[in-house]
């Protein structure tokens, strides 16, 4: 994994909140590969043509935003589950 | 994304320049008046909307500088001589232009006084500027947290916001402020040398017994080294939080 180059779940703030409606960088997901419990701000994320959010620290894929031209397509991928609050 | 305010939608907002500080020769503080703005937390940031005239749009986020204070939202930014809207920002901005901005964003990387400290702030390069709402908000507050505050810089004259650091560092109690410069110095200086590493934070940070808050941001290289270091000086990861801002150019 290219050290140099990731930035946090917290750059991806503004884009959370076109998909979510709302602030999520405090908001906390489980990586179901590795178990860890982290918010989503400390998340590692590489921006590409898509966005990859990784977990911290098992580095799997938890979570991919692409653009297109309805709007956006998100896929869940190592992400158990995702702590919303109320 | 214009148009009608949606519940739940981050609207872009039109906001005006009033005021232009150049803070070193690649960076200025831009103090922008924004008419229906929400306020923020020191810590927060904004995303930035440019337009050409051909409808292409760039995007790009940049960290607030100052507490809130009704409508106005600060930003600091510094020239990425290949970035797509940080040369405009630097070169091409006057005041009474208008650009389009939406936030406050990014709450994970806030911090008020009432969530205490002692506080621990790190920052590389422009990387200091949310770091700086912080200690301006704790100072504004005429809060009692301790703070260290420790930047790194290339040199002297690379140094954000250096006689406002200094007077807080000399007026107000609790607030210690220290610099260290990674590539050239005056033959005067008293302050640091060298990169931020584990030697350097084990004699400079809060040791980890006094379970301090931290805030590192810089380019990633940067923040990855000082948040290792921070980790095997025995801080908490919890107690750790981090903003990169990408690569060193």
């Amino acid at each position: 994994m290219d050290n140099e180059r990731h930035l946090d779940g917290n750059a991806l703030a503004g884009l959370f909140h076109d998909v979510f409606g709302r602030e999520m960088t405090h908001e906390c997901g489980c990586c179901s590969h590795c178990g860890a419990m982290n918010q989503l701000g400390a998340a590692w994320v590489f921006r590409a043509a898509g966005d990859v959010v990784r977990c911290p620290n098992c580095e799997s894929i938890v979570m991919v935003i692409v653009q297109n031209s309805d709007g956006f397509r998100v896929s869940f991928e190592s992400l158990r589950w995702l702590q919303i609050s109320a | 994304m214009a148009g009608a305010a949606l519940p739940g939608r981050l609207n872009w907002l039109i906001a005006r320049a009033t005021e232009i500080i150049e803070e070193t020769q690649r960076v200025r503080s831009i103090v922008l008046d924004c008419p229906g703005w929400p306020g923020h937390l020191p810590g927060h940031h904004i995303d930035i909307r440019l337009t050409a005239e051909d409808g292409y749009q760039a995007q790009r986020s940049y960290s607030i500088a100052r507490p809130a204070d009704d409508e106005e939202v600060v930003i600091t930014v510094e020239l990425v001589d290949e970035g797509e809207i940080s040369p405009f920002l630097i070169e091409d901005l006057r005041i009474g232009d208008r650009i389009e901005i939406r936030g406050p964003v990014g709450g994970y990387f806030v911090w008020e006084p009432s969530r205490g400290g002692p506080l621990q702030l790190i920052g590389g390069g422009s990387g200091v500027v949310p770091l700086m709402a912080m200690l301006r908000a704790r100072v504004r507050a005429g809060s009692d947290v301790p703070v260290r505050y420790l930047s790194s810089a290339r040199s002297h004259d690379d140094l954000i916001y250096r006689s406002e650091l200094e007077s807080v560092s000399s007026e107000v109690e609790g607030v210690e402020v220290l610099h260290t410069l990674t590539r050239s110095k005056p033959p005067d200086w008293t302050g640091l040398e060298g990169r931020v590493d584990r030697v350097m934070l084990a004699r400079q940070a809060w040791p980890s017994f006094t379970r301090p808050l931290c805030y590192v941001c810089g380019p990633t290289g940067f923040v990855e080294t000082v948040a290792n270091s921070l980790v095997s000086l025995g801080h908490q990861p919890s107690r750790i939080k981090t903003e990169r801002f990408g690569p060193t150019n």
